[in-house]
């Protein structure tokens, strides 16, 4: 008989678990931390198992329940002394003038190119692949800027709070995220070939 | 003149400030000449959409 209870699956809800952690991890770069908000979103889901709403996946709602964990901790850790300082923004230090030459213009092989049907990968698990691929290829501070800007949604005032960062410093570690995210997926998808 | 650096950088920092007009009027005529540029203004965009999906 299937037990219709959302946690009933040991296994799955362990390799969600580890799922968990490796998000957590890299928004929050503090292992315990990290350990912490997934210990609360795990309680917060299991107390409040009678309203999960089986219309979504228990993923889509254990990362709903993180998403919000993980901004508490963010918010929370301007309001506390600071652990471990981070390094103000070490990756401004990376010439981002290989794509362009002395005049500030592209040079000719990294000037962007056209993206064919860009609306219907969103159904490509290739193309998720590929996109993950050039997520984890990012240096650290920016992917870490970049999800908690994008994929977390905390405004620039939030993200310059909880990393200590200036909103400058904050501008140029997204613009180097998108530069490099941009470059990753058209030479190894939109120029590839992978998708024809 | 805007060079295609400036206009990337202008382009990210869009998405978090709005720009001034004349931050604006010149990245519209550097966007005019440049198709380099104009594609990565759209790719910008795409870059967001792929994020949330």
């Amino acid at each position: 008989m299937n037990d219709s209870r959302p946690f009933a699956d040991n296994g799955q809800l362990n390799e969600l678990r580890q799922q968990m952690l490796s998000f957590a991890r890299l928004q929050l770069s503090d292992e315990q931390q990290a350990e912490d908000v997934v210990q609360e979103a795990l309680a917060g889901a299991l107390k409040n198992a009678a309203a999960f709403n089986r219309a979504a996946s228990l993923k889509t709602w254990m990362f709903a329940i993180l998403k919000n964990k993980i901004a508490d901790a963010l918010r929370g850790r301007y309001r506390q002394p600071q652990m471990t300082d981070i390094d103000d923004c070490k990756d401004c230090s990376l010439a981002d003038d290989q794509l362009f030459n002395e005049r500030g213009h592209w040079h000719k092989d990294d000037r962007p190119q056209r993206w064919d049907a860009p609306e219907q990968l969103v159904h490509d698990e290739h193309f998720w692949r590929v996109f993950d691929r050039c997520l984890d290829a990012l240096p650290a501070e920016q992917a870490r800027v970049f999800m908690m800007r994008e994929f977390i949604e905390l405004d620039s005032q939030e993200i310059c709070a909880a990393l200590e960062l200036t909103t400058s410093n904050l501008h140029v570690l997204l613009y180097r995220a998108r530069l490099r995210l941009r470059e990753c997926l058209e030479d190894h998808w939109f120029g590839a070939g992978e998708n024809t | 003149m805007m060079n295609c650096q400036q206009a990337t950088r202008l382009m990210s920092e869009a998405q978090e400030r709005p720009l001034s007009l004349k931050e604006q009027a010149e990245l519209k005529v550097h966007t005019l000449i440049c198709s380099g540029c104009r594609r990565f203004g759209e790719q910008m965009h795409l870059l967001r959409r792929f994020t949330k999906a």
